[in-house]
């Protein structure tokens, strides 16, 4: 599908959802709350088909955070991108890791980095830093005087 | 970093949800982090069952330098040398996605004289690669000898790119809008070399390996990876190419020159270790006639786009991807549009390649976990980033 048609398309399945201008693919945003619906009619919806998620990050804009999803369909090979705005205080969001398995690992490197939980994962624990580590680094709050050195 | 107590406590959660693994004879080993078959620092905790291997677990982090958080306070030429020591063994492939990542931003468009280099380049340090993965994946299973053959050539590309570049693994040759400098005189020369001298030894290769029955019994069977759950763990590069995914980036979403070349794309169905072996196997041929083709028709001109010396990308999100030895590597840049990133993530290959190795050895012997690993070709400092 091109981008035009999936932009026609995607209001029908989620009725609420808000398009970013710019960027060279589709941008929509959903609400957090309803991602875990969306995500699996998005997979599993024959017009989309979206098998493949090649990205899973989250971006901190100081006033909330936002998960950043990546899709992209192997059939298709027509792509999108999914945010949802996501509480700084209380950052909770549904996994997706049953129905794209990559997602177990991006989403412990998101919990440890920034500190999102994502309600229902198997094996919420953190990736890359230690157990005992203290903070989310990638944080734009985050302080560490003693490793960290600013240019 | 993590206590004994603490590693069998997670390995006992993790293997409870695997389904009945506390019966008796159930072993917890801990393969790394410091051990010859990871190359490198990662540590797998391992449940056993005899020889079974009922549950892998990855440990990682212990080479995380948290270069995403470095690069938010490096300009937009800065952050590119960091990426070279992600995966130091394709850095030149590394540099380019994110040359290419800040290009699009510029909206600059390289000259011809740049696209072929870096084409070029990228080729070369894809065989250095591969050719590296081939001595170290004989060597894990037992063939010592492959390990120097393999070196003795590789020795040569790095000949060739510390001639041109002045590095052998961290290059920092590609910069935003070209490369940093003109190739060497004796470039052309001295790769034609190479492509004589390798095209024989390739065929070697095959004649000491690849025919090898003893290495096929350890290849054939092993390490079964489906087409869906390739695509379901997000594998990318040789490792999903084995299972019969397409998914090269270089066909599917060609940049610079490769839509000019002549290539095959390299499909195995079969997705067990020997059909891993086989796609990188010939795409080494495939990067020797791609090099071929294009040593000759190097255009004349610029080798580099003129650009600011301080460069600005507008508010926005930019995407590259490019195709790494090992899979398909990302660059994700955040922009608010001042002189570094305000978010930059990098999807490296080899995070989510790690990502089905749990799924890949369940069943299988011990022993087959080294070459499992050894065909998912992991470079760990671009796991832990």
């Amino acid at each position: 599908m091109t981008n035009e048609a999936l932009k026609i398309k995607l209001p029908e399945l989620i009725p609420s959802v808000v398009f970013e201008e710019g960027g060279e693919w589709i941008t929509a945003f959903v609400d957090a709350s309803a991602w875990k619906t969306i995500a699996q009619q998005l997979r599993s919806n024959e017009d989309f088909q979206f098998d493949y998620l090649f990205c899973v990050t989250c971006v901190d804009w100081k006033t909330h955070l936002t998960m950043v999803y990546h899709l992209t369909s192997t059939i298709y090979r027509h792509s999108l991108v999914i945010k949802a705005k996501l509480d700084r205080n209380n950052p909770e969001i549904e996994t997706v890791s049953d129905i794209w398995r990559t997602a177990e690992f991006h989403e412990r490197e998101a919990y440890d980095l920034f500190g999102v939980k994502f309600l229902h994962h198997p094996d919420l624990r953190r990736l890359l830093l230690t157990d005992d580590f203290d903070g989310y680094p990638l944080r734009k709050d985050f302080e560490d005087p003693i490793n960290m050195i600013k240019l | 970093m993590y206590r004994e107590t603490q590693i069998i406590k997670h390995a006992q959660k993790a293997s409870s949800n695997g389904g009945n693994l506390e019966e008796a004879g159930d072993l917890v080993i801990n393969v790394g982090p410091q051990h010859p078959s990871t190359h490198g620092v990662l540590h797998l905790v391992i449940t056993l069952h005899g020889e079974t291997i009922k549950n892998v677990e990855p440990h990682l982090g212990y080479i995380h330098r948290s270069i995403e958080k470095m690069c938010e306070s490096l300009s937009y030429r800065q952050f590119i040398y960091v990426t070279s020591r992600m995966d130091y063994l394709s850095s030149h492939i590394n540099n380019h996605g994110c040359a290419m990542c800040v290009e699009k931003g510029l909206q600059v468009e390289i000259p011809p004289r740049a696209k072929v280099i870096r084409v070029l380049m990228d080729e070369l340090t894809r065989l250095a690669s591969h050719q590296l993965w081939w001595g170290a994946m004989a060597m894990d299973v037992g063939a010592l000898t492959p390990f120097f053959h393999a070196f003795r050539e590789r020795e040569m590309i790095n000949d060739i790119m510390e001639e041109t570049c002045g590095a052998r693994l961290t290059m920092n040759y590609m910069v935003p809008g070209g490369v940093m400098y003109d190739i060497h005189p004796n470039f052309q020369k001295r790769v034609k070399e190479f492509i004589e001298e390798f095209k024989k030894k390739i065929d070697e290769y095959d004649e000491l390996v690849t025919g090898n029955i003893i290495f096929q019994n350890r290849m054939k069977g092993v390490g079964y990876l489906t087409k869906e759950d390739a695509i379901s763990y997000g594998c990318t590069g040789p490792t999903a190419r084995g299972s019969g995914v397409s998914c090269d980036i270089r066909k599917l979403y060609p940049y610079e020159v490769y839509d000019q070349v002549q290539f095959n794309e390299i499909i195995e169905t079969d997705g067990d270790c020997f059909a891993r072996y086989l796609v990188r196997m010939q795409e080494m041929r495939q990067s020797l006639s791609m090099v071929e083709q294009l040593i000759d028709n190097i255009p004349e001109g610029d080798f580099q786009a003129k650009t600011k010396a301080v460069l600005k990308l507008p508010k926005g999100e930019f995407y590259s991807k490019i195709e790494t030895a090992r899979g398909e590597f990302g660059v994700y840049i955040v922009s608010e549009g001042g002189t570094t990133p305000y978010r930059i993530k990098f999807r490296s290959p080899g995070f989510s390649n790690l990502s089905a190795l749990n799924h890949m050895a369940k069943g299988y012997k011990i022993g087959d976990l080294v070459a499992i690993m050894g065909t998912l070709d992991l470079v760990i400092p671009d796991i832990d980033r």
